[in-house]
């Protein structure tokens, strides 16, 4: 494979196009209801017609709005169907011809669409993730053959830095730093490893993004792998998510038999070899040092650092590690350079963030927003807030290393500084929408309880002072609290915080903090109603 | 628990290891051949694992022992691999199984009753197996369909906007089906 061939298989996919497109979502959500047998159904409807030369019908990965699925967007009408079911595709093709469709019509110029700024998800609900000459024909690979026939290592490693990025699984540690690190590290051996253990509960981000474009996170990563010096990389997966591997193994096998993953790369002495590896249920395997535990076959325990591992990582080798939205950034960085990438964004978090919307809001999916866009135009334009005109509540960020954002702050802008300023985090992506008849004592509960359970069970902080954070707010919620229990529960949040080892133990009081700091009135009003129930508190159990 | 249930469902099962009982059972060489694939190297053992749970469905002490020998590892490490995964079981599941997504988004959408109501009418608590081997009922952390919540999965198929009756229904039909 050279340019030439790259060029040659591009123009010949651009040039088979049909001019009229029917994309069918097939990501997870769609598929749930019914998406396969919708795009079966469009494909005879289509034949029936008689109009095979003019239409095709592809199956793509996510449009974004999820909570109206299954979703058919016609190309180049820009119309895009909701709710569709199987039986309403014949009278979508007759709507090709000038008939009026009986199916509900998504407005494509909500707020929901366009104030997002597609990086990342370019792609997505574009390209077949299951053909890997769609993804070339959008410009696929052609950011690793410039990187591999015009730049140094060094110089991949450059643009990163100057690009600005950061990590996007939630700590926001600077992306070239990192690759400059493992790149400086002498080594017979290195990794890349893709972290795809999106264990967050309510982020949905990397799924979707390995479901519709996976060869854009195989790019990402054969570029690492130039810039640090690596000729092995791994793709930790969750094993909750068969979609997802398999489009992986699908584009892996397709990318290795065009060789571009393999040995002589854009025939250059580059090797990369990416593996998969799927993960099997454990939270804590997030965090990177048991990510790696588990990868060489071992309990997913963490570790302490140093040694990081850009120092001694993999089988004691430097590894690089970075989230998939990560390396999803890189191939554009390096396509249309650092300085176009940081103009988006505010002056510390630069380009874009994927943010997955769930809970009480109009408009669930997937969305992906400049960094610094303010929270509210997420959640009231883009969401279309609460259905039914209810009022919001909180907006949960970070999973359950994250906190609640209450309405009052919710003119903050998105970017790493500013939420954790206001005891929350960036987190992965995630982003669950609360209304009045969500009881935050119980949702900082179920998130303890989520961390109790998995935590790993290595150091006492975490092991211990979960289960202990868990109980004191079971018996604040069940009404037998007193005052001194919330002075407890914070004393424990500040010892598991500050001594447990890993990432998991040191943000899992996040939840509770940020709810006491915000909502204590809600953990007042149980104790109260012990107090007037039972005249003194202390008596209680 | 799961560890004990094992032991007990393992009396049954031939005591020999599984070797003996290699011929004409196609998962066995299956098995040999993930295992090979990894050249026997004990840091496969996570993927042997998969592979095994794959074919059999679950992970029974035999299996646990046949592996730890092939992959030159101590038991107490495959055993305690083995456990430290949700994702594997060392117990028989149900012939259906339903899972319900206890992720963030479904539990503001009120997968806690969607489950509690799915636990009375099967008569079982999550993580267990009716007697009749019918239903299996478990919980998962977020299987990452949030934008349809609150989520199941009915043996292997996600489906979404559950309600109590709309699971109910199901769970209904299955302990009807299973005790006649």
């Amino acid at each position: 494979m050279d340019l030439n061939e790259l060029i040659e298989i591009k123009e010949k996919e651009r040039n088979s196009a049909k001019p009229i497109k029917l994309r069918c979502c097939l990501a997870a959500g769609c598929i749930s209801s019914g998406g396969q047998s919708i795009k079966e159904n469009l494909e005879l409807a289509v034949k029936a017609a008689g109009m095979e030369d003019q239409v095709e019908v592809i199956g793509v990965g996510c449009m974004g709005l999820c909570s109206e699925g299954p979703l058919v967007q016609v190309d180049p009408d820009g119309i895009l169907y909701e709710k569709v079911k199987p039986e309403d595709a014949p009278s979508i093709v007759a709507a090709l011809k000038g008939d009026e469709a009986d199916i509900k019509k998504g407005d494509i110029h909500h707020p929901f669409f366009t104030k997002q700024v597609p990086i990342v998800l370019e792609n997505s609900g574009k390209v077949d993730p299951e053909k890997i000459e769609t993804y070339i024909a959008s410009d696929g690979y052609f950011a690793l053959q410039k990187a591999l026939n015009e730049m140094k290592p060094a110089t991949v490693v450059d643009e990163v830095t100057k690009s600005g990025l950061r990590g996007r699984g939630g700590a926001g540690y600077p992306t070239g730093l990192k690759w400059g690190m493992v790149a400086k590290t002498q080594a017979e051996r290195k990794y890349v490893v893709c972290n795809a253990d999106e264990g967050d509960p309510g982020a949905f981000m990397d799924r979707s993004v390995l479901e519709s474009d996976p060869h854009r996170v195989l790019e990402g990563m054969a570029i690492a792998g130039y810039a640090v010096g690596a000729s092995q990389g791994y793709v930790y997966v969750r094993g909750e998510y068969p979609l997802a591997i398999s489009r992986l193994q699908t584009a892996i096998r397709q990318a290795r038999k065009y060789g571009l993953l393999g040995s002589g790369i854009f025939e250059t002495s580059f090797d990369f070899r990416v593996d998969l590896r799927i993960g099997a249920g454990a939270f804590v395997c997030g965090e990177e040092t048991a990510l790696m535990a588990s990868i060489e076959g071992r309990r997913g325990t963490p570790r302490p650092r140093p040694p990081f591992p850009a120092e001694s990582g993999l089988w004691h080798s430097p590894t690089l590690i970075n989230n998939v939205e990560t390396f999803a950034n890189i191939p554009v960085i390096i396509r249309k350079g650092a300085e176009w990438f940081s103009s988006i964004g505010t002056e510390r978090s630069k380009g874009t963030k994927v943010f997955a919307l769930a809970g009480k809001v109009k408009n669930t999916g997937l969305i992906e927003v400049p960094m610094g866009t303010p929270l509210r135009v997420i959640v009231e334009e883009m969401a279309g807030g609460v259905p039914g005109g209810g009022k919001v509540k909180a907006v949960q960020t970070g999973g359950p290393s994250g906190g609640c954002i209450p309405y009052s702050k919710l003119d903050t802008p998105v970017d790493y500084e500013s939420l954790s300023q206001i005891g929350s985090i960036m987190g992965s992506g995630g982003m669950i929408v609360m209304d009045d008849t969500n009881n935050m004592v119980d949702v900082a509960r179920f998130f303890m309880e989520f961390c109790m359970d998995e935590s790993c069970g290595k150091c006492i902080p975490c092991r211990a002072g979960t289960v202990q954070i868990y109980r004191i707010l079971t018996k604040i919620r069940e009404g037998h609290g007193t005052e001194k229990d919330i002075m407890k529960l914070q004393d424990l949040c500040e010892m598991v915080k500050t001594c447990s080892l890993c990432g998991l133990g040191q943000s899992a009081p996040n939840p509770v903090l940020s709810t006491l700091r915000y909502y204590r009135e809600e953990y007042m009003e149980f104790i109260k109603r012990n107090v007037s129930l039972n005249g003194n508190g202390h008596k209680t159990k | 628990m799961t560890s004990s249930t094992a032991m007990a469902e393992s009396s049954k099962t031939p005591t020999t290891a599984p070797k003996a009982g290699v011929a004409g059972d196609n998962r066995y060489k299956i098995l040999e051949s993930t295992m090979k694939r990894h050249q026997y190297q004990p840091d496969a053992l996570i993927e042997v694992l998969h592979t095994a749970q794959e074919l059999f469905g679950f992970l029974e002490i035999n299996m646990l022992i046949h592996i730890a020998k092939s992959l030159k590892l101590p038991l107490s490490k495959v055993y305690g691999v083995a456990t430290f995964y949700h994702f594997f079981s060392l117990a028989p599941k149900g012939a259906h199984t339903c899972v319900i997504c206890m992720g963030t988004a479904c539990y503001v959408k009120g997968a806690a009753n969607i489950l509690s109501e799915a636990e009375r009418l099967a008569g079982i608590k999550a993580g267990s197996t009716t007697e009749d081997g019918a239903l299996s009922l478990m919980t998962a952390r977020c299987i990452g369909a949030c934008g349809i919540a609150p989520a199941v999965v009915l043996d292997g198929k996600v489906i979404g906007g559950q309600t109590e009756e709309s699971l109910g229904e199901y769970v209904k039909g299955l302990i009807s089906n299973g005790s006649e």
